[in-house]
């Protein structure tokens, strides 16, 4: 039994079921991140850790104690919204100390713990200003501190930086991780951006159409994903299909080229169709990558910064991806030109033909 | 998420956004020529008919300001305006607690029977005020549980309650735009997660922003309460300033002339009023919004 425990949760609007089956323990300090693509349910199990949602079935305990039915001004649960949700007609230390006042705290106490958050999240000084006053960084900072200042059990943020640019959200994220280390809070974190999830977390819960899909490690869930949705939706990755030669011997072959799995193929892997996930970064452009090897036309060369990503036809207008880090002295074949890609059995993971690919960065045929 | 600011609202609101020209960036100095002949038509059609009252109620000889002295001499006038007054803060008060909490909820819980509250609201536009008035007596005159046609006590709290629903079309709109430009759910969710119970985040965020859009409702209801002269003349005994003008107005050539000019600069005060306690409170009202 963890600090946060989620046990057959779900969640029904009339006859669509937002949630179903979430059962998820998250021990106290932990950073867990709810990761999937719009309506597959994250934020719906989050508000009902909040308690603004009500679980149709299941339950929700905290730190040993049930909370499924509690309202959810009696749960100790900090939220941070995407919206900021600041107090307009109040100053940024009214905000902060909201909660606290509520809570009935002495003045003076209040004003200390107002101080130390302001400090804490880098805007010291600016108690008295309005929240239209900031930006919208600093207005998310200033939620974080309201949400932290009542000490809450859990802290809930819901896509906290969508709203925000490129580089004030990378910036943020390694704050917030900074600070949630720092106080050892437990943290459920909705995003749908998955390098967040990867970069943020201790584990990661991946979802799709109200169903978890796996929970892991972010390496765990990048190098060894359960299900063909979470292997596409997390990280670039080439599907292909595959026909099974030899199941025993972990032989297939894709579109008529024979390659090898590293292990034998058992259940429903060694029927005659299966897909096959293939991440760019673990293919190379000639022979030295590996045992298994594809050869065809290169098609089309991205050049995107750190890396060079480059595309080579299988037949069928199928096609696989693969990278390579950029270098001033990198010397490319002409589009056009036949090319051997090279790649290790290990790199080749085999899923069952017939799951559905979430379609998002995957770089399918 | 950026949500909207408070809308302009009221005579002063929609001269600013008219002046600055509703789409397009805001123009710098004086504004489009355009706009200054449409507010220079406004102007003259709305200050000619001041100006022509206002000569005549300085007819009077050798004195030309007679009429006004004779008005703020007039105790009946002071009388009767304090008591419209007493009764249009009290029909105001009562009008917020009820409909602010109802608009309120409607919005956050039941989004879905908005339109059946809008009508709701809108029912004093059907009913004539003299109906509502007999109604209110007949409900509430002898033979009835609660008797308090028979007693002025009882009918100045008729007349309140006339005038609560009177006010309900202005309070309600009024409220339901002041709702619209905050983010009400994602306030009450916030403030629900620090522990806040329901007639706090009422009284300490819902209320406070939404003061601009209360003070619109407040004024336009006090104007109406003021002028209002069916509902008080049966209700109010010929206590109430609307039935004081018509009076004078059988009687006197010149003084109903100054009353409605001064009745006119209560009523701009009024509105500067909102003007003045409502500034700031635009860019306030800002819920979220990288800037």
């Amino acid at each position: 039994m963890g600090f946060l425990d989620l046990t057959g949760v779900q969640k029904r609007f009339g006859d669509v079921a937002a949630v179903e089956d979430f059962n998820l323990s998250a021990e106290r300090g932990e950073f867990v991140s709810f990761l999937g693509p719009s309506g597959c349910g994250k934020t719906t199990t989050l508000r009902m850790i909040a308690g603004f949602e009500q679980p149709t079935a299941g339950s929700i305990v905290v730190d040993g104690k049930e909370i499924t039915r509690r309202p959810p001004n009696q749960r100790n649960v900090g939220m941070v919204f995407q919206s900021y949700a600041l107090f307009p007609n109040m100053t940024v230390a009214d905000n902060i100390g909201f909660g606290l006042k509520v809570r009935k705290r002495p003045t003076a106490a209040i004003r200390k713990r107002v101080d130390e958050l302001l400090e804490l999240i880098g805007l010291p000084g600016r108690g008295s200003r309005y929240p239209y006053q900031l930006s919208g960084g600093q207005q998310q900072r200033v939620a974080l501190a309201r949400a932290l200042a009542i000490e809450p059990q859990v802290l809930l943020l819901d896509e906290p930086l969508s709203a925000l640019d490129a580089k004030i959200r990378v910036a943020l994220r390694k704050e917030i991780r900074s600070i949630q280390r720092q106080l050892g809070i437990t943290t459920v974190y909705v995003t749908h951006d998955q390098e967040e999830a990867l970069s943020l977390s201790d584990r990661v819960v991946v979802m799709s159409d109200g169903r978890i899909e796996q929970i892991g490690t972010p390496a765990e869930i990048y190098n060894f994903p359960a299900t063909s949705f979470v292997a596409s939706f997390v990280g670039t990755l080439n599907l292909l299909p595959a026909q099974v030669v030899d199941a025993a011997a972990g032989r297939l072959s894709v579109f008529g080229q024979e390659i090898r799995a590293a292990q034998p193929l058992t259940g429903g892997q060694s029927n005659g169709q299966v897909s096959i996930a293939l991440r760019p970064e673990s293919m190379e452009l000639g022979e030295a990558g590996g045992p298994n090897r594809f050869r065809g036309p290169l098609e089309d060369v991205s050049f995107l910064g750190s890396i060079v990503r480059m595309r080579v036809g299988l037949g069928d207008a199928a096609s696989v991806s693969l990278d390579t880090f950029n270098d001033p002295h990198l010397t490319l074949p002409a589009v056009g030109e036949v090319v051997t890609v090279s790649f290790p059995r290990e790199a080749c993971l085999v899923l069952e033909s017939g799951t559905t690919a979430a379609p998002a960065d995957a770089l399918a045929v | 998420m950026s949500t909207a600011t408070g809308a302009p609202f009221g005579p002063l609101g929609v001269m600013r956004s008219w002046l600055r020209l509703r789409s397009g960036p805001r123009r710098r100095g004086f504004g489009s020529p355009i706009a200054w002949v449409i507010f220079l038509i406004g102007a003259i059609y709305f200050l000619v008919p001041l100006w022509a009252t206002f000569l005549h109620s300085i007819k009077t000889r050798p004195d030309p300001l007679l009429a006004y002295r004779q008005v703020f001499a007039d105790p009946k006038f002071l009388g009767g305006l304090g008591y419209s007054f007493v009764v249009g803060v009290l029909t105001i008060v009562i009008s917020l607690l009820i409909i602010v909490p109802t608009a309120y909820w409607v919005r956050l819980k039941v989004p879905r029977l908005r339109p059946v509250v809008e009508f709701v609201t809108l029912m004093p536009f059907v009913v004539p005020p003299v109906v509502l008035a007999f109604g209110l007596i007949r409900i509430y005159g002898g033979g009835s549980p609660i008797t308090l046609a028979s007693t002025d006590f009882g009918l100045n709290v008729l007349l309140v309650g006339a005038y609560v629903i009177l006010s309900f079309p202005y309070m309600y709109r009024a409220v339901d735009t002041g709702l619209a430009a905050i983010d009400v759910r994602t306030l009450t969710e916030a403030a629900q997660s620090l522990g806040s119970g329901w007639t706090r985040i009422l009284w300490r965020v819902i209320f406070p922003n939404l003061r601009t859009a209360l003070l619109s409702g407040a004024f336009l209801t006090l104007a109406i309460v003021i002028g209002e002269y069916t509902i008080a003349q049966i209700l109010a005994r010929n206590e109430a300033f609307g039935p004081y003008l018509s009076l004078l107005g059988r009687n006197q050539p010149y003084q109903p002339a100054s009353v409605s000019l001064i009745s006119f600069a209560l009523t701009w005060l009024a509105m500067g009023a909102i003007a003045f306690l409502g500034r700031g409170s635009r860019s306030r009202v800002q819920v979220a919004g990288a800037r």
